[in-house]
């Protein structure tokens, strides 16, 4: 009885404190901008079941909120000094902007398919925009097909493409995967950033797995929300991981980003698949991806 | 309903999962129904029988088998000679969908022809066929998209709607032959 009181208690003053203060219906989601004392999220969906797509303190701009934007950062482990980097599924922008502010010089693009999300990012999120850092209102697929065809290359490829329910069906297939590995420059790197459970688990372990060869899982203890880094040619060993962690500590530490604890959650997929070998790969042709994830 | 509805998904690679997607899917199906409607209509003022009423549905089934073999290299083509994807994905869905749904719109005028037997209850028939298609659609739309995308590749589905409309046309021919001409009495 207790426990469901604090539950209603905890409701309410969370409630309560939480305050709308901007709302935006775009052609694909209802986009709202919500404020708890510090913390500013932006949000998709009704207010039932909100989502949080993106957050930052207000006071602290630097500091990153979420956890799996932090382990989206374990990419500068396996890859060094990126220089082209693409980001598909913009959100508040943190993630630009923390990367344009680690290398000022690297070109950074964003691909955001609603434009309304920029708009957020732009007017709530302080999304840094220059020469280097561009964004286009595009759909992820469409923008990577026709980089493919222009032969551009990326050193850093970064899956956040999110719809109201988890990663739109067309962005999780073998034919698409093929794609970003068509714009992937030599020694670069993939994150994706994931949290499907169960089912939906294996079939995308599989898929990438088709498609990259082993791959290395970011996560903390509970599997679901995990980083995929794939593309990587090599695995790194423990004793170069903790080489590189020990030189960006000290950068990374500003946004709150824990480097070293980040390189002990990294598994190697080669060492430890945790998918069951006959796993329907995704395609094209067969993607209930969004219906798996129950 | 069912292809409609694939349609979206057989696009997304190409033309990704924007608004004007649907927009362009469902405005070449209305447009070719609409084309559909009036064929039919006037096809059934010619000598109307059951014969030809399966031979729709035969058609209708084999103009639907090219989504199934030539729906990459078509949309591969139109990807990369027009840039935005508004117009692509018209292009595309034009392309793959605008015949086939020519031919199923045929079906319901004709079958308003072919089961009117008094002007008197022709309101009434055109009722129960709006009823049993527009049901039609309802139940192939959420068959489609809850179960049969779970269980198999979207040619297979396809594929397997071109085979229930042609046994359909089989059917409807073989009837009549066996009934004698017995629907010829009211052309």
């Amino acid at each position: 009885m207790l426990k469901y009181l604090l539950l209603a208690a905890s409701v309410f003053s969370g409630a309560a404190m939480s305050e709308v203060i901007h709302e935006e219906r775009s052609l694909y989601r209802n986009i709202i901008v919500d404020e708890t004392r510090d913390l500013r999220c932006l949000k998709f969906n009704t207010k039932s079941s909100q989502t949080s797509q993106s957050c930052m303190y207000k006071n602290d701009p630097d500091k990153l909120v979420f956890n799996y934007t932090k382990l989206t950062f374990a990419s500068l482990l396996v890859t060094e000094n990126p220089k082209n980097v693409l980001v598909i599924g913009l959100g508040g922008g943190t993630l630009s902007n923390v990367i344009h502010e680690l290398y000022p010089g690297a070109k950074i693009h964003n691909v955001e398919i609603d434009s309304a999300v920029l708009k957020v990012a732009r007017d709530y999120f302080n999304f840094i925009e220059t020469d280097n850092v561009t964004s286009s209102v595009q759909d992820g697929r469409i923008f990577i097909k026709r980089a493919a065809i222009k032969k551009q290359k990326y050193d850093w490829i970064i899956l956040d493409a999110f719809n109201g329910d988890y990663i739109p069906e067309h962005l999780l297939t073998k034919e698409f995967f093929e794609e970003v590995q068509s714009v992937l420059a030599d020694g670069g790197v993939i994150a994706a950033n994931t949290f499907s459970s169960s089912k939906l688990y294996e079939h995308e372990s599989a898929t990438y797995h088709s498609v990259f060869g082993d791959f290395i899982n970011v996560s903390r203890a509970n599997r679901s929300n995990r980083i995929i880094l794939a593309g990587i040619k090599t695995m790194p060993t423990q004793a170069q991981l903790n080489e590189r962690a020990k030189a960006l500590e000290s950068k990374l530490k500003k946004y709150d980003i824990d480097i070293n604890a980040i390189s002990n959650y990294m598994q190697y997929t080669k060492n430890s698949q945790d998918w069951p070998k006959n796993t329907k790969i995704l395609t094209d042709q067969y993607s209930p991806a969004n219906l798996l994830n129950f | 309903m069912g292809i409609e509805l694939l349609g979206g998904r057989i696009l997304a690679p190409y033309f990704g999962s924007s608004v004007h997607i649907w927009g362009s899917i469902i405005t070449v199906f209305m447009l070719s129904l609409s084309f559909g409607y009036l064929l039919g209509g006037k096809l059934s003022t010619k000598n109307a029988s059951l014969t030809k009423y399966g031979l729709i549905f035969l058609v209708a089934s084999i103009m639907v088998v090219p989504i199934t073999l030539f729906a990459e290299p078509i949309m591969e083509f139109i990807f990369t000679h027009i840039e935005d994807s508004r117009y692509g994905s018209l292009l595309a869905s034009t392309a793959l969908f605008f015949i086939p749904t020519i031919i199923l719109g045929m079906i319901s005028p004709y079958s308003v022809r072919l089961l009117v037997t008094d002007s008197e209850k022709s309101g009434q028939v055109a009722g129960i066929l709006y009823f049993v298609s527009t049901l039609g659609s309802a139940l192939g739309t959420i068959i489609t998209s809850f179960y049969f995308v779970l269980a198999f590749d979207v040619n297979t589905i396809i594929s397997a709607f071109a085979l229930t409309l042609g046994s359909l046309g089989v059917l409807a021919i073989g009837v009549n032959s066996f009934a004698g001409n017995k629907e010829l009495a009211h052309a």
